[in-house]
Parts: structure tokens; C-alpha cells; sequence
């Protein structure tokens, strides 16, 4: 039985070798590429017109978010990690420690929208009044307290949208809206960007706040003003000129400076049809680039 | 019989062939099935004990932990407060069985009492296949039918709540409900309302009288292992209870459940950090309760058998 068993082993194997060298010699790879789930659907689009690029490349994209990422990162189980956000210093270390030396690429920007029911009235926040809404101790918990009625809206209350509070964007947005001080308790935490959307379009009394990518006709999206500067509306104009106050880059690290299958793929993602790609998925290239 | 032909014929009854192996190989198969279940127990208890321990021996203050309802373990200070989330869990559970009690055993008492033949199959097996229903299919219902009919009927922004969850979990604990409390019923001898009947009680007083009360630990085991369903239920809750750390006030309040919390944080949550210990805590927590639940349901469950036989012997 055991016998049997080994020889089946050694007779496919011997098979996956035959065909493996009946191409060209070429040596099929494999990259693994997990994290972010702000990126999953941009990383899938890569992967696949890649495929026409270099055909002996194949690419395996997981999401699960950036912090799955990034810890597949530290314990060496990827070649590349999707995140919405950059490794902390502690994050570095300890995948130095692991001996990975995480390289950072920045491939593309986000520009994080506030959204609002169609309903609401209000179309401009400044961050002041944005922190007073989503900061722990703000004042604004009414519509009144922003001195507007939402019709729909017969509670007043603003219900808050927010992520779960190890995402990706989650972090960042507490880092450019609330200076890094804690969200108030009580908000709604949903789990992905399309449920922040899709609770917002139902609700009256709603705001919440998601990657611009996910925004919908069903939405309002007011501009945004930052200090004494004038508002800017969140689009990918503005996420590439850099005046728009909430948007984010997006990484993706390799472990050590890259080299072979994973140089040629981060080059092609950086190149115009890498970058092409990101803007038809609804994310901001890293810059100007015109694509037909 | 001389000592040596007795040692041939038990070797003539023992000896080796394919049948006896066989035997054999069943038996040590079988004993390991039977074993699995408490080596799995215990391991799953060690492994969640050690991922946690990390964290009870070091950040973990009781007060902490049982007094705040600060949940934020991504902060720059981070707080690990699980009130509201032990409240949520409770609240969400308590309000399903309000649902669940009254569905689970007027259909176990009908099912058991009044129905009988193709009724009574039939019945069976649609409990039973409610049961089936997988759980993220529940919380979709809580999600895109409950939701808007909750924003419409009692008027409030958001459908996703404690009456949201209590009712799609009250649902869901119902089958298993149903069939524990019915074998309860049906475990009550046919003697006790032949007796009752020939006193001239109705149906409905025998019932009340007789079989409740003699079948009242089953009946009590029934709801005690739908509270814990009610308690380790994690997908739906997480899908129809709106998520939020709160204590609630009224039915309308969202609020978050423990097993929630673990299911949508621990997936991007770097292995050992003190957030991870934090989670596994909270699964230390879930697991001591739902145990202790399912413990004294099985307790019940046993002393209820005992004692009727007890007494059916005594009247014997």
C-alpha cells in the first residue's frame, strides 16, 4: 500500500517535470501578493493584464487588509504587501528581525470622500467641524448643531459611518481628520467600503467615509475645506495636484530591493499602463499620465 | 476436558484471521472518534488560553475590562474596556429568547402533543430544516428586509439593532429550541396522562399539570442551549446589529456583540501584538460562558432523566 502510494508520488512528479520542461526552458513564477482591501481590486486588474505582459509570470492576489498584509510581510509569506497605509517603524523592525527588508513603492493615490445622504443639504465641511463630528469629546451629535435640518432625518441625530478600527482607512483618516486623537464611541463600524456607501444612501441622518473609488450616484460628496484655504472636492484631479486634504497614498512593499520577476512587475505597474490601469479602477495615479 | 485441549479450542475461537483484525482496527478507530471530541476541547482550550495569557498577565485590568466601554485597541492609547460588548452580546441574546421561548415551545407542544401522523412529520422536518439555514444568509435577512421594515415601523434612522438581532437570532435558536424541548415532552411516559386522563383532566390541563412539570428540566435545557447559540452566534449578529460600541437604552440601540468584535478584527491583527491577546480574551470569555451554559443544560438534561426513573421504578 505504502509502496504503491510512493510510486504514484514519484510518477507525478516525474509528470509535472515533463511539463514543466516542455516550456522553452523558461522557469513559470509565481509572485504572492496579499494585503489591502483598498487595493484588492486595483492588485486583481494588475495581475491580470500582466498576464498578457509576461505570460511565465503569474500573480496571486489575496486581500484581507493592509495589516494582513503587512504581517505576511513580516513573517517572509509574501513577495509583495498591499497597504493603504505605511509600516510603522515597529512593523519595520520587526520584519528586519524576520530578515525582510521591507522597500516601500508608492503606486497610487486615494483620495478619501465624505458622504452624505442625497437629502442632506449640507455641501462643505472644514475639518474643524468634521473632527467635532467624528472626534471623541466633538460637539456636533445634531444636524442642528451644524445649523442645517435633513429632511428624512425626524431624530436629528447624526448617525455616524466609520471601518472597523484596524483598516487601512480607518487609520488614515484619524490621522488627517482627527489628528490622531480616538474616534467618539457609538459609531456604526462596518466591515468594507461598499457597506459605508450603502448604509448612507439608505439613511437620512447618516454621514460616513470610504475611498472615493466607491462613491455612487445615490451620494453626496461634500468638498472639503482645510485651515483658511478654499474647498476642494474630492476627485482625482485633485488627489494627484495635492489640494484636496484627505487623500492618502497607497504602498506596496517588497521584501528587499526588488529584483528579477518582482523589479520587471513593480517597473511595469509605475510604467503609463500600470498607471493607466489605477485611474480606470478610480484611484489617482502616482502623476500625470494619459491614457488612451 | 485436559488443560491443553482447552488452551487449542480458545485459540481455535481467537485465532487471527482477516475478521479478527478488522475487529480490531474498528474498535481502535471508533475509540479514537469517541476520544477526539475532548482532545479537541481541551486543545482548543489551551490554545486560546495561551494566546491570551499574554495579555491577562500583562495589559488586563479587570476593572478595566468589566467597567469601560472603551474599545479601542488601535488608539495611541490604547483601551481594552468589553462592557458594552458583553451588554451587546447580552441584550441581543436575552431579546431572542423573549422571541425564541414562546415560538420554540408552543411548537414543541403542539408537535409532541396535539399533531400527530403526516402533520407531525412534516413539522418535524421543517424545523428542522430551518436549522440549516446558514447563518449568513440570516444576517442578509436582517441586513436588506428587516432593516427597512424596523426604519419604517418604529421610525428610527437605523434598522440595525438589538430588536434586529434578538429577532433574527430568536429565529435561528428556535429549531434546536424545538426539537429538545419536543424530545422532552416525548420523554414524558405515556402512563402519566393515561393517569391524568382517567381523572378527568382535559387536554390542556394535562399538559399544564402533568406533562410540563414532568418534563420541565428537558424544557429548561432547551432554552438554556439556545441561550448559548444565542451567545456564540457570530455572522448574523455581526450583519443585523448595527456594530456599535453602546449601551443600549432601548431595543432601537445598535450595539456590538463580543463574538462580532473577534470575527471583524482578528483577521488584520498581527499575531501576538496586545490587541491579539486582547481578542483571544474575549474568546476565553465567550468560551468559560457558553460551557458553563451548555454544562447545566446537559445537567438538567440528565437530572431529569434520573429522577422520572427514579419514580417510574418507585411506582413499579
Amino acid at each position: 500500500m505504502k509502496f504503491e502510494m510512493k510510486k504514484t508520488t514519484v510518477a507525478l512528479v516525474t509528470l509535472a517535470m515533463a511539463c514543466g520542461g516542455s516550456r522553452e526552458g523558461s522557469q513559470r513564477v509565481v509572485l504572492q501578493n496579499k494585503g489591502s482591501d483598498t487595493l484588492v481590486n486595483v492588485a486583481q486588474a494588475w495581475a491580470e493584464a500582466y498576464r498578457n505582459v509576461n505570460p511565465n509570470v503569474a500573480i496571486a492576489v489575496t486581500g484581507g487588509g493592509s495589516g494582513t498584509g503587512i504581517s505576511a510581510m513580516i513573517n517572509g509569506t509574501v513577495d509583495i504587501a498591499n497597504s493603504s497605509r505605511a509600516m510603522s517603524d515597529s512593523e519595520i523592525q520587526a520584519a528586519r528581525a524576520n530578515g525582510q527588508d521591507p522597500v516601500e513603492f508608492i503606486v497610487g493615490v486615494d483620495a478619501l470622500a465624505v458622504f452624505l445622504h442625497a437629502n442632506n443639504p449640507i455641501s462643505e465641511f472644514s475639518l474643524t467641524q468634521l473632527k467635532s463630528i467624528y472626534g471623541d469629546g466633538g460637539t456636533a451629535s445634531r444636524w442642528s448643531d451644524l445649523g442645517v435640518t435633513v429632511p428624512g432625518c425626524r431624530s436629528d441625530e447624526i448617525i455616524l459611518v466609520s471601518r472597523q478600527n484596524n483598516s487601512g482607512t480607518y487609520a488614515y483618516f484619524r490621522e488627517a481628520v482627527l489628528d490622531d486623537d480616538d474616534f467618539k464611541l457609538g459609531s456604526r463600524d462596518m466591515h468594507g467600503s461598499m457597506d459605508v456607501v450603502d448604509l448612507v444612501e439608505n439613511t437620512p441622518c447618516a454621514i460616513g467615509y470610504s475611498g472615493l473609488a466607491y462613491a455612487t450616484d445615490h451620494v453626496k460628496m461634500p468638498c472639503i475645506k482645510q485651515g483658511a484655504g478654499s474647498c476642494v472636492s474630492p476627485s482625482i484631479d485633485t488627489a494627484v495636484g495635492g489640494s484636496y486634504p484627505v487623500a492618502r497614498p497607497l504602498f506596496m512593499y517588497t521584501a528587499g530591493q526588488p529584483e528579477g520577476a518582482v523589479k520587471e512587475y513593480m517597473d511595469w505597474i509605475l510604467s503609463d499602463a500600470g498607471q493607466c490601469i489605477i485611474l480606470d479602477k478610480g484611484y489617482a495615479p502616482v502623476r500625470a499620465v494619459s491614457c488612451a | 476436558m485436559s488443560e491443553a485441549s482447552r488452551g487449542s479450542a480458545l485459540d481455535e475461537l481467537d485465532r487471527r484471521n482477516a475478521d479478527w483484525y478488522i475487529d480490531r482496527l474498528v474498535q481502535v478507530l471508533v475509540f479514537v472518534g469517541g476520544v477526539s471530541a475532548i482532545v479537541f476541547i481541551l486543545g482548543i482550550f489551551v490554545f486560546i488560553t495561551k494566546e491570551g495569557l499574554g495579555f491577562i498577565g500583562g495589559r488586563f485590568s479587570i476593572t478595566e475590562f468589566f467597567g469601560s466601554i472603551a474599545w479601542r485597541p488601535t488608539s495611541r492609547n490604547p483601551t481594552y474596556g468589553a462592557l458594552a460588548l458583553i451588554v451587546g452580546t447580552a441584550s441581543v441574546t436575552g431579546l431572542a429568547m423573549v422571541v425564541a421561548v414562546p415560538f420554540s415551545l408552543g411548537a414543541a407542544i403542539y408537535i409532541a402533543e396535539f399533531s400527530s401522523g403526516r402533520t407531525r412529520e412534516a413539522l418535524k422536518v421543517l424545523v428542522e430544516l430551518l436549522a440549516a439555514i446558514p447563518s449568513v444568509v440570516w444576517g442578509f435577512i436582517g441586513l436588506s428586509i428587516m432593516n427597512p421594515l424596523i426604519i419604517r415601523w418604529f421610525d428610527t434612522p437605523v434598522g440595525l439593532n438589538v430588536l434586529n438581532a434578538g429577532i433574527i437570532l430568536g429565529l435561528m435558536a428556535a429549531p434546536i429550541m424545538t426539537t429538545i424541548a419536543e424530545d422532552a415532552l416525548k420523554a414524558v411516559p405515556d402512563s402519566y396522562r393515561e393517569a391524568a386522563e382517567a381523572m378527568g383532566a382535559t387536554r390542556w390541563q394535562v399538559i399544564r399539570s402533568v406533562v410540563i412539570p414532568a418534563g420541565k428540566n428537558g424544557l429548561v435545557a432547551a432554552v438554556l442551549l439556545g441561550v448559548g447559540r444565542g451567545f456564540g452566534e457570530t455572522m448574523a449578529v455581526l450583519m443585523a446589529s448595527g456594530h456599535s460600541i453602546n449601551l443600549p437604552t432601548s431595543p432601537l440601540d445598535s450595539v456590538r456583540a463580543l463574538t462580532a468584535t473577534i470575527a471583524a478584527e482578528l483577521g488584520e491583527t498581527a499575531n501576538g501584538s496586545e490587541h491579539y491577546g486582547a481578542l483571544f480574551t474575549l474568546g476565553i470569555l465567550l468560551f468559560v460562558v457558553t460551557f458553563a451554559i451548555n454544562l447545566a443544560a446537559d445537567i438538567m438534561v440528565r437530572g431529569g432523566r434520573r429522577g422520572r426513573r427514579a419514580t417510574a421504578e418507585g411506582g413499579a
